[in-house]
């Protein structure tokens, strides 16, 4: 008696689908302050819009999209050649949107005398073989590094584009996120790490890297080595309120928003 | 009449199995998802291996680091509720009177109740910052901190096993004891616990289990680095925290995602084991109580 | 020297209650202290605003609200049909032991293995995608083996006698079961249904990958909308929060929420127990 009420009020439930407009936006979690900020203001405007945002990863953010189960992808890194086949397999057909630029900036603590270091020099420190500041020019105490763990998309670029995907030395400190990169900085004099421009605050230092210090313009410019873009990913062609969104995003309030979360905007 | 009554028992009964028949799909769904990892990567490298980069190219997915990780924090756990988890139960069982027992007890259950998630919280933003000033260390998020929070989590699944435990001795050991001079804490240390012995032994190996299981606070307190741990102050990522902090890069179908699965498969492995011991335990400690009434 | 011992003894194992207590205060007072900040009117009932810094949290009470009374609504008629069998009907050896080790084993599982199992089966395999349907199934799971135990323990507590009473009067036993067993044994399910609410509400692992979005706008439309959670919140503003200081406050707030939930459950649970004591003991 009791199964029977059940499976009744199950399927009523699955019945009642909302018919509103509603998109399911998903993916890293670095673009994840943008779109969460501009799905709160798109849908301040726009009352009948439901947008529902999650984090999760940018492999996530792919895999769902590949198999339908969202409308955009988010992510910090471009697809990858094994997700395209796949999608080719389940007959989607991948557009990239690219929504902002990232650029990575490498960090000290500010009581720390190093300002300018090589992209050769900061690969070594990564891999473990420079293993001492002093080496660099600076005072004999031991380098403590930091990065982001595997799956972090910001971990995946800045070890593509800083350390030709070197491995980094495995007692190197993980942090969970950009503040904590930040935070252990502040702490921690020997400490070198890593963060998107949008974390940087007075309590740490910004190291130039092959004489190009990390900030909007360089990135924009692409003086700065350690840029890179930011994307949403679609399937086809986007139409209706994945379109309306995107283009939203793409238009002037969305890049907007984009400066206020400390990214680099599309020029 | 009689013939509904039949038709009742085997409705319930069908029902009831429902509990095996999710365990079956919980070991069907991770044999499954976790065995393509081993076309590529032989079960010891995968095991013993001392390497986890899985996003690298070419990646490789040794897991010791990981194991050890969690056993470590486990160990770390134990130290901590093993003496806080007995003693409680032992000082609630002897000690304490009724009106102590009364609000204690529910004090010990609330702290059970506390979900993992504060706990993971209280200890990323109170017990590592003050660990971190206190020995001078680069990040609070250690094996340290994993531990002792791990270890104030498992405390009330031992208190409460190991009190029922206690509570089981019969009445008549402790007389006999008293009978031949004994006072209380003799009688405690050397009759009651050795009778309670294999109950305590569950307590134990279930706070273990539970310690091992543990997700959401070792992924917020125990540092994340997959690298062998040289000291307790070292940040680590045991297996649990691996899959959960992971499971969003890994492309599904990837070989990164078939490794989370063959990890939680070995987890999976361990705390059946553990639980199956702890079954055996309890009920030769069953037996041995019935027997001697 | 054997008083010495004993004292020494006893002292060492109150010293150890006293550490428990401890810890159990020290929790509380930092999640009270801190939590109380963020607590207002609007915490409660609105949703998040300006980059998930201001605001409230109410889609993620919501949120949690919906995903355990889902999880109840599946686990509850399983496991009180799993207990009813266990206790009333005294299977055969070999079937108790099969029970009883699932329902052990099925209560040690990791709760990070359950949300791969949600996962696999109910967002992939059975496309339901990540929503409150699948969040639920999963944590239904997980708290199959508590609704087990505690309906057992309830079941047993009804005294054999009112059972042999109403054989004796040649009431089958489905009818003995129906009207006599289970309306006696209902106050302590509840109540241990009431106890499990506490613990269910605060998994996270589970509901990692089933159901919890970072940010939906007002409350979720139908069961295959993805919620925001509590305990999923707290995750998400420590670890993929961009603006530390606010969103500190806000797990706080949410913190306290969830403490505020067990308490509430515990104390519920207490007063029932003793109005039964007070009641079977007539």
């Amino acid at each position: 008696m009791k199964k029977l009420l059940l499976s009744l009020m199950f399927v009523g439930l699955i019945s009642a689908q909302a018919r509103a407009e509603k998109i399911v936006v998903e993916g890293s979690t670095t673009v994840l302050p943008i779109a969460q900020k501009c799905a709160e203001v798109y849908m301040q405007n726009h009352s009948d819009a439901d947008i529902s945002v999650r984090g999760g990863g940018s492999g996530v953010g792919i895999a769902s999209l590949l198999d339908g189960s969202c409308d955009i992808a988010d992510s910090s890194r471009p697809i990858k050649d094994t997700e395209l086949d796949k999608a080719v397999t389940n007959g989607k057909d991948i557009k990239a949107h690219i929504v902002a630029m990232d650029g990575i900036a490498v960090i000290v603590n500010t009581g720390n005398g190093i300002s300018a270091l090589t992209k050769q020099q900061l690969k070594d420190i990564y891999t473990g073989k420079i293993k001492n500041w002093k080496e660099l020019g600076g005072e004999d105490r031991k380098i403590v590094v930091i990065s982001r763990d595997t799956s972090s998309g910001t971990f995946e670029a800045f070890g593509e584009l800083a350390l030709d995907k070197a491995k980094v030395r495995p007692d190197a400190l993980m942090a969970a996120s950009n503040q904590q990169i930040v935070a252990t900085i502040g702490r921690t004099l020997d400490a070198i790490g890593y963060v998107g421009l949008g974390y940087l605050t007075p309590e740490v230092k910004v190291l130039s890297i092959n004489g190009v210090a990390a900030s909007v313009d360089s990135v924009l410019s692409g003086k700065y080595l350690i840029g890179r873009p930011l994307f949403m990913y679609t399937n086809g062609a986007p139409q209706g309120l994945v379109k309306d969104f995107l283009d939203f995003v793409k238009g002037s309030e969305g890049q907007k928003i984009v400066i206020e979360e400390g990214f680099v905007v599309l020029k | 009449m009689k013939r509904k009554e039949k038709i009742y028992e085997f409705g319930l009964m069908s029902l009831s199995f429902s509990a095996l028949f999710f365990l079956g799909g919980i070991v069907i769904v991770l044999f499954k998802e976790a065995a393509p990892l081993f076309k590529h990567v032989k079960i010891s490298q995968f095991l013993l291996g001392q390497s986890w980069y899985p996003t690298y190219d070419p990646p490789e997915f040794g897991i010791l680091p990981l194991i050890m990780a969690s056993v470590w924090v486990s160990l770390l756990a134990l130290c901590v509720c093993v003496p806080l988890g007995l003693g409680s139960a032992l000082y609630l069982n002897e000690v304490a009177g009724e009106k102590e027992k009364s609000f204690l007890k529910p004090m010990v259950e609330i702290l059970a109740g506390i979900p993992s998630i504060v706990y993971g919280f209280f200890g990323m933003v109170i017990l590592a910052p003050w660990l971190q000033n206190q020995f001078h260390l680069s990040v609070g998020l250690c094996l340290l901190t994993a531990g002792i929070i791990l270890g104030v989590m498992a405390t009330p699944t031992v208190c409460s096993i190991a009190e029922d435990a206690l509570s089981y001795v019969p009445k008549a050991f402790r007389e006999a004891s008293y009978a031949v001079g004994a006072n209380r804490w003799q009688t405690l240390i050397r009759v009651v616990i050795p009778a309670a012995g294999s109950g305590i032994s569950t307590a134990i190996i279930l706070g273990l289990s539970r310690a091992l299981g543990e997700t959401m606070t070792v992924l917020m307190v125990a540092g994340g680095a997959a690298v062998m741990p040289s000291s307790i102050f070292d940040p680590v990522r045991p297996m649990t925290a691996a899959i959960a902090a992971e499971m969003g890069e890994a492309p599904v179908g990837s070989l990164h995602h078939h490794s989370l699965f063959a990890i939680a498969l070995a987890l999976f492995i361990a705390t059946f084991v553990f639980n199956i011991v702890a079954e055996l335990i309890a009920r030769r400690f069953r037996a041995k109580i019935g027997l001697s009434l | 020297m054997k008083k010495l011992e004993q004292t020494i003894g006893f002292g060492l194992l109150r010293l150890c209650m006293a550490v428990v207590i401890f810890f159990l205060c020290a929790i509380l007072f930092f999640i009270f202290t801190r939590g109380v900040k963020a607590i207002s009117w609007q915490f409660l009932t609105q949703g998040p605003i300006n980059s998930m810094t201001a605001g409230g949290v109410a889609p993620a009470i919501f949120g949690t609200l919906y995903l355990v009374l889902g999880a109840l609504i599946f686990s509850v008629p399983l496991g009180l049909a799993c207990a009813i069998y266990l206790c009333e009907y005294s299977p055969k050896g070999w079937i108790v032991n099969v029970l009883r080790i699932s329902i052990n084993n099925l209560a040690g599982v990791p709760s990070v293995v359950f949300g791969l199992f949600g996962l696999v089966v109910f967002v992939k395999y059975m496309k339901f995608g990540v929503s409150i349907l699948s969040g639920s199934l999963t944590l239904g799971i997980l708290a199959l083996p508590i609704i087990i135990s505690v309906a057992q323990e309830a079941l047993m507590a009804v005294p054999q006698s009112l059972r042999e009473a109403s054989l004796a009067v040649g009431a089958t036993k489905w009818y003995t079961i129906r009207r006599i067993v289970l309306p006696t044994a209902l106050p302590g399910i509840l109540t241990g249904v009431i106890l499990s609410v506490g613990r269910i509400a605060g998994e996270t692992a589970p509901i990692l990958f089933t159901a919890a979005a970072f940010y939906i706008k007002g409350y979720p439309k139908s069961i295959m909308s993805q919620v925001m959670a509590l305990p999923y919140h707290i995750y998400a503003l420590m670890t993929e929060g961009t603006h530390p200081k606010e969103q500190t406050i806000i797990a706080y707030g949410c913190s306290l929420i969830l403490v505020m939930l067990v308490l509430g459950v515990s104390t519920i649970a207490i007063i029932m127990r003793q109005k039964q004591r007070s009641s079977l003991h007539v």
